[in-house]
């Protein structure tokens, strides 16, 4: 997916219209043709904000991630974190902060990482190191720190890398 | 029809139930840290079901679909990661984790 200088990012455009279609709740003619115009005209003048576009190499990769993982592990997440407020003894919660070291330097990779961390209840990345090399994250309920990092390195690092290099 | 507002019902309680998990973890939890998780994850979901319950409510109820519920679990789901992160963050700042001896500060 290559921009020119007409359309600099396809993606945005794409995504703008659609943004346009839903916030009027309607697919008429007329708002098409809107939504389309503010779909090239917006990433025009936002261009200097996004020297580089994000590549996504593997498509497949990301629907399945973002709808299949991501969407399952938001729900049963959110189950186990009312779980655990509700039950009757609060002290026996375990709260801790874990560093996860990064096996990545893309900012994209990174930022996306700690978005989905905060998504998935029990977790929340809180703080990022000024060498960029490790993710501080507070757990709610961490028996286990070293299961903790790895399950975070396995099932979200190591995809996103994987998504978003080629 | 029955089947609409039975779905619609049951996703408007799931919706409630999980908002009012999200405040009793507020309520109950010691410290800031634990108490982002509360407000920030338990109210992804119950602001999802909600957002579900509207979207086919007004889709059978009104003609032609409505979608525009989407979006604000799309914003949602951008926008509460990065207020929880910031809030974090300067609870770091202050030194929040560092003081244990007064965990209901």
């Amino acid at each position: 997916m290559t921009g020119n200088r007409l359309i600099p990012h396809p993606l945005m455009t794409i995504a703008l219209i659609i943004l346009w279609l839903l916030l009027n709740n309607s697919f008429a003619f007329g708002h098409i043709l809107l939504g389309a115009f503010l779909g090239i005209a917006i990433p025009w003048f936002t261009n200097r904000f996004w020297p580089e576009r994000p590549r996504i190499c593997k498509r497949r990769l990301f629907f399945r991630f973002f709808f299949g993982t991501f969407l399952y592990d938001v729900i049963v997440a959110n189950l186990n974190v009312v779980r655990l407020i509700l039950q009757p003894d609060i002290g026996k919660l375990q709260p801790k902060f874990i560093r996860i070291p990064l096996d990545t330097d893309d900012p994209l990779v990174i930022s996306i990482l700690a978005n989905v961390i905060s998504m998935t209840p029990g977790t929340v990345s809180t703080e990022i190191t000024e060498d960029k090399k490790t993710l501080i994250v507070h757990g709610l309920n961490v028996p286990d720190e070293q299961a903790a990092i790895a399950e975070i390195k396995s099932r979200y690092e190591a995809t996103l890398k994987e998504i978003f290099t080629c | 029809m029955i089947v609409v507002e039975i779905l619609v019902s049951i996703f408007l309680i799931c919706g409630g139930f999980f908002a009012l998990a999200g405040s009793i973890g507020l309520f109950r939890l010691r410290d800031f840290f634990t108490r982002l998780h509360g407000p920030t994850k338990a109210t992804t979901l119950g602001v999802g079901c909600l957002a579900i319950a509207s979207a086919i409510y007004f889709t059978f109820h009104k003609e032609g679909i409505s979608l525009h519920e989407v979006l604000i679990t799309l914003f949602l789901f951008i926008t509460a990661p990065v207020s929880a992160h910031f809030l974090a963050k300067a609870a770091r700042h202050q030194r929040l984790h560092e003081d244990k001896d007064q965990p209901g500060a």
